[in-house]
């Protein structure tokens, strides 16, 4: 692997007797999109806030592009940022704010007009040069930002919940639109977001942040068929949790108790032995909901028979909390086929459920937090 | 006094002429009593400008004006940059005790002045007399310890301007600046100045304001020489003529009235374009 162009070595800061970081260690590779993902609370900002220099770690070093820049004041340090209030100077123009970062470290008159206009039609804001920040929409206040913090052309980009302030639909206009960016402009962005659907959506990795220390480091897929702890196992969509103990193993799997008395039969990647207790995610939509009884099953193949208790019709797809047992198991069923052609399965319906051996995931006990 | 069809009382509105007519009704009295041709007032003789042109041939006036203007200008001045840099710091400060500094900031805008007063001339005596003792040197009260007087209470105004005008904007920005690559003076030049100049110039018109208008303060400091426009007033009043005293006060009242209302429209358009 090629060395990282930002890397965090055991951060630690504590507000008071507060720990916000706790030994921090994280890795971001040139030209990647970085997620830092978590809670409010997390550390995630203050994580951020280092690497942008406001604040020093109590412990631990940051490097960029191999130099410790622990102690670089915010000004000497080739990163930018984009705040989360944007943070646009209200006294400038768009043009004055873009070339601020141009001006502000002396590049010359020339450069900073060829520049300029190039920025601005990065982010499609030609024609806007001549407002103020008072009267530009907020999507447009976040472009602006952005062309400001990357025109200096940072070795990383600090994005500190840049579409928080957005509504729904900007948001998934304006996270395309990053993504367009980044893979113009091609540096490494540093994206600070607590909405896991942003993260999934943008970052090449994830790193999840649990009270101050990281849950888990991976691809947005690893961490959602994969999380190792209930923690990031909840709280990168949902899921449902299975506590319970090894029965017995066979081969590559194993039978597992649950508390609330029904066996799971699983792969058990962890080759966990007997007595074990382990807790399983399997998240809603890897089971199939039907009315009638499976025909074609396997040793591999979970049957559940259970009530429904409760249904949420979304639209594409529908959501069904089905008792079994003592537990509640949330399940989802996408509509393939036309939804007014079959008969729907509605609360009260005696039902079906199955699962497959390899669809599960067995989480560490002692990494989980959360739930 | 009918709107959206509910019945409003109109004891509010009355007692609201009232009062505009009990605070304006004196303003109203001594423009009238300046364009009168009577030199002691009491009845209409007939309109006239007489005392308007006497008034500027009156040297002993026209020499507390340039005074008046002149310390005016030197406390506004050093109130301005003094009372700025305070701002600052109180705003920038993290200490628990923020709290307390600011209130003993704002203080002595509640002070009585007459307190003021009499502790600014005990402090000068005392300065006065110890400098003297210790170092030989001498100084009789007057232009400085006007200014020095007016500096102090000044200072006070134009700290809560600034401040007030440095909390609605965004923290964020200073931080921006820095990250964006500008050093502390940059950021100080481009960014914070820009920002709070409406502040600092409103700021700067009330002490000019307030230096103009004053008169227990500079009663008690201003020593045996030098006569700004309030105290030379005062003492016409008794003994010289009243009806050019009228005349200067309307001219006063105009410039007041210019500056306040100078001041509020810089406060109140900032306000709206942030």
């Amino acid at each position: 692997m090629d060395t990282p162009i930002l890397r965090f070595e055991n951060v630690t800061k504590c507000y008071g007797n507060n720990i916000v970081l706790d030994n921090v260690s994280l890795s971001i590779a040139a030209g990647e999109v970085f997620s830092l993902l978590g809670p409010s609370g997390c550390g995630k900002t203050t994580l951020l806030r280092i690497c942008g220099g406001f604040e020093r770690p109590d412990e631990g070093r940051v490097y960029l592009d191999g130099v410790d820049i622990t102690k670089l004041p915010p000004n000497e340090r080739d990163v930018r940022t984009v705040f989360q209030s944007y943070a646009l100077f209200p006294h400038m123009t768009v043009w004055e704010n873009v070339a601020f970062g141009l001006r502000a470290t002396g590049v010359p008159r020339d450069e900073i007009v060829k520049r300029v206009p190039r920025y601005l039609e990065l982010v499609q804001l030609k024609g806007f040069e001549q407002r103020r920040p008072g009267q530009l929409s907020g999507g447009q206040r976040q472009r602006v930002a952005i062309a400001r913090a990357l025109i200096n052309q940072p070795k990383v980009l600090l994005l500190d919940e840049p579409l928080a302030a957005l509504d729904l639909k900007l948001r998934q206009r304006m996270l395309m639109d990053l993504d367009a960016i980044h893979d113009e402009v091609g540096i490494s962005f540093l994206f600070v977001t607590h909405d896991q659907q942003e993260a999934m959506c943008i970052s090449d990795q994830i790193a999840v942040l649990n009270r101050g220390h990281v849950e888990q480091i991976g691809r947005p897929q690893e961490l959602y068929e994969a999380p190792r702890s209930s923690f990031v196992a909840s709280f990168i969509g949902d899921t449902n949790f299975f506590e319970g103990f090894v029965t017995e193993t066979q081969g590559d799997y194993c039978n597992v108790k649950t508390k609330d008395g029904f066996d799971l039969y699983l792969y058990n990647d962890r080759h966990l032995n007997t007595n074990t207790p382990v807790s399983v995610s399997i998240r809603p939509e890897k089971f199939t909901i039907s009315l009638t009884p499976p025909t074609d099953t396997d040793q591999k193949m979970n049957v559940l028979q259970g009530e429904v208790e409760e249904v949420v019709y979304l639209g594409a797809h529908t959501r069904f909390w089905v008792r079994v047992g003592g537990h509640r198991i949330s399940v989802v069923k996408q509509h393939h086929a036309y939804g007014l052609d079959e008969r729907s399965i509605t609360w009260g319906d005696a039902v079906w459920l199955t699962v497959g051996a390899d669809k599960g995931y067995m989480l560490d006990r002692n990494g989980s937090m959360g739930e | 006094m009918i709107r959206n069809g509910s019945q409003r009382s109109v004891i509010p509105f009355c007692v609201l002429m009232v009062v505009l007519i009990f605070l304006y009704l004196p303003f109203v009295m001594v423009t009238m009593a300046s364009f009168n041709a009577s030199k002691y007032g009491g009845e209409w003789v007939g309109f006239s400008l007489k005392w308007y042109e006497s008034l500027f041939e009156n040297d002993a006036i026209l020499d507390a004006l340039k005074t008046t203007l002149f310390i005016a200008a030197m406390s506004t001045f050093f109130a301005t940059i003094l009372g700025t840099m305070a701002a600052l710091a109180l705003h920038w400060m993290k200490s628990r005790i923020r709290g307390i500094y600011s209130a003993l900031v704002h203080t002595p805008l509640v002070v009585p002045d007459i307190l003021h007063g009499v502790g600014l001339l005990l402090l000068f005596v005392t300065a006065k007399h110890l400098l003297s003792y210790c170092f030989g040197w001498e100084f009789e009260l007057g232009m400085v310890t006007i200014i020095i007087a007016h500096v102090t209470f000044c200072v006070s105004y134009v700290t809560m301007v600034v401040v007030g005008r440095l909390e609605t904007f965004d923290g964020h920005l200073i931080e921006a600046a820095h990250d964006l690559g500008a050093g502390a003076l940059y950021t100080f030049f481009k960014v914070t100045m820009p920002m709070i100049l409406p502040g600092i110039i409103a700021g700067a018109l009330f002490s000019f304001t307030l230096s103009i208008d004053d008169f227990v303060i500079t009663f008690f400091v201003k020593g045996a020489g030098d006569t700004t426009l309030p105290i030379y007033i005062q003492s016409a009043m008794r003994r010289g003529n009243p009806a050019e005293i009228n005349a200067l006060s309307v001219i006063f009242l105009a410039f007041t009235f210019i500056f306040v209302f100078v001041t509020q429209m810089l406060l109140t358009r900032k306000k709206e374009t942030k």
